[in-house]
């Protein structure tokens, strides 16, 4: 890639900035949506926000009997995503992390995040803890060939597993949308990213029920501000999953590797818009389905395994030679 | 139509035809097994339609217009008539495979029919051949279909999906049979479904149910 300029670097840490401060206004934005077409008022976008505040000045409770493990684990998670959220092309292609991290590396920091806060429920020896990490890590471990296969299926046109060579071809080559493989691709991470971020329906982000609960089941110690350093992780990674996924589909907008200082802006708008808009369809969706049975989960992630492998065989069988 | 127009389009109705496959072994609605079948039928007519405009012939047009009246219009309401109206009926509930394995099992199917039609493509690569393997693999997933499957509608749909294939196999291979035989075998095909949804019926009326797997002892 080409070398870094100063441009390229603001634009990295924009998107840094811009992620940590939306991703409560995108949870509260989704919130709104819901309620407002189940025919409540809701708490407003800025609500998440406000419970955010109200965590931070709360006072730290640690568990008895619980380890070095629990106590980092929130800021595992917190760190990897941001990390992700600077390597990943959002705002313009030429972070100064791309070169060192390819989309199997963004999806090994997202694995690290999960098995952090799952080691963390089984560190509180709680019978939920125990229950949530269980459940947590038997769909990651479903999820993980599927995005592997998946990823595999998109670096074959850009010949490259580098996320801005991925969503550079894609730009240049608009064509390749609508082919078999791409579209393959795009289903099969979609069904995972939703599994991944514990939407319905895999699992109910409102709930706290305790049959079926997966993601809050892990977390149900947490107080204070570590309780708000993973709900505000947990929203981090939904929108920098909803960018990268708006991203590799539909780059238009992103500013290039050198950049101006109204490229970025117009790579910000471009892809606050995609996300909400991403956000606003995943929200209406939801209205509409329940929640899988747990024991049918595998089968919804079996698919979307076929779908990539699918995908894969698509895109590298169908391939017309270059002639 | 270019070149580039002709490749896409021909892609696309094959991973289509191969998408519907696997959908109906993912669905367990028999109704929107049906309606899955009926968009295999238009996929599978896009491919003679497509060779048809891009070479020029007339005879390939008119064998893709009566496959798409055919497979994507009349045999799919003959099966929907023949799905039952009970709440039993509607639904493939046990299959004898569950649906995760069946899915994997489909996944190790679509690799075994890329791995075994690599001679065939190695003799002529050419955009329709290369096609071939998403055919094939419909032909090997419908005899899967076929044979895990309990209600007589899905194994009818499963014969009728394996038909497909076989089309689609030999209209990709050597760019459409002649007229007089394709208006044949869809014949033969139309009268089979034909047959079968009589004896559903029948079997419906008589024994209450559509569960093969019921029929097997004999009853005096």
């Amino acid at each position: 890639m080409s070398t870094t300029t100063g441009l390229a670097a603001l634009a990295t840490l924009l998107q840094v900035v811009a992620v940590v401060a939306a991703a409560p206004l995108l949870v509260g934005g989704m919130r709104q949506v819901r309620a407002r077409l189940e025919g409540r008022a809701g708490g407003g976008i800025g609500q998440p926000w406000r419970d955010l505040r109200k965590l931070l000045r709360k006072q730290q409770i640690t568990p008895a009997g619980t380890t070095v493990v629990f106590g980092f684990a929130p800021a595992v998670v917190a760190g990897t995503t941001l990390l992700i959220a600077a390597i990943l092309p959002l705002i313009a292609l030429g972070s100064p992390l791309d070169p060192a991290a390819d989309l199997f590396g963004v999806v090994g920091l997202l694995f690290l995040g999960t098995v952090a806060l799952t080691l963390a429920g089984l560190d509180t020896g709680t019978a939920f803890g125990g229950m949530g990490s269980s459940r947590e890590i038997t769909i990651a471990a479903l999820v993980e060939p599927t995005i592997v296969l998946a990823v595999f299926a998109l670096s074959i046109p850009g010949h490259s597993a580098n996320l801005a060579a991925i969503v550079s071809a894609t730009a240049d080559h608009p064509g390749q949308l609508v082919s078999p493989g791409s579209l393959l691709a795009f289903v099969a991470l979609a069904i995972v990213i939703i599994a991944e971020t514990g939407r319905l329906p895999v699992d109910n982000p409102s709930t706290h029920l305790e049959l079926t609960m997966i993601h809050e089941a892990m977390v149900l110690e947490y107080s204070g501000p570590k309780l708000a350093l993973v709900e505000w992780a947990s929203g981090m990674r939904l929108t920098v999953l909803l960018g990268l996924i708006a991203n590799l589909f539909l780059p238009w907008g992103i500013a290039g590797a050198d950049p101006s200082m109204l490229a970025i802006l117009i790579g910000l708008v471009a892809i606050s818009v995609k996300i909400a808009l991403l956000a606003g369809v995943l929200a209406t969706v939801e209205i509409f389905i329940a929640k899988l049975r747990y024991f049918r989960i595998p089968e919804l992630l079996a698919g979307s395994f076929l779908l990539a492998l699918l995908a894969v065989t698509a895109s590298y069988f169908f391939a017309t030679p270059t002639n | 139509m270019t070149q580039a127009t002709y490749n896409g389009v021909l892609n696309l109705a094959a991973g289509a035809f191969l998408l519907a496959a696997v959908l109906i072994v993912w669905r367990r609605e028999l109704r929107s097994i049906v309606a899955l079948l009926a968009w295999q039928g238009i996929a599978l007519a896009a491919i003679p339609l497509t060779e048809g405009i891009y070479q020029h012939d007339a005879a390939l047009i008119v064998v893709g217009v009566v496959v798409l009246l055919l497979r994507a219009v009349a045999l799919p309401l003959l099966l929907a008539r023949a799905v039952g109206t009970e709440p039993g009926e509607r639904r493939e509930s046990t299959p004898l495979v569950n649906t995760t394995t069946s899915l994997l099992i489909t996944a190790g199917l679509t690799i075994l029919a890329y791995a075994v039609t690599r001679p065939i493509i190695a003799l002529d690569p050419s955009p329709s051949t290369r096609a071939v393997p998403a055919a094939f693999a419909v032909i090997l997933i419908a005899v899967f279909v076929m044979v895990s499957r309990r209600r007589a509608l899905s194994q009818a749909v499963g014969f009728m999906m394996l038909d497909n294939g076989i089309a689609a196999t030999a209209f990709l291979i050597t760019a459409g049979v002649p007229l007089i035989v394709e208006l044949g075998a869809s014949l033969d095909v139309l009268f089979a479904v034909l047959v079968l949804g009589l004896l559903t019926g029948h079997m419906r009326r008589t024994f209450g149910g559509t569960d093969l797997d019921q029929l097997r002892e004999l009853r005096g």
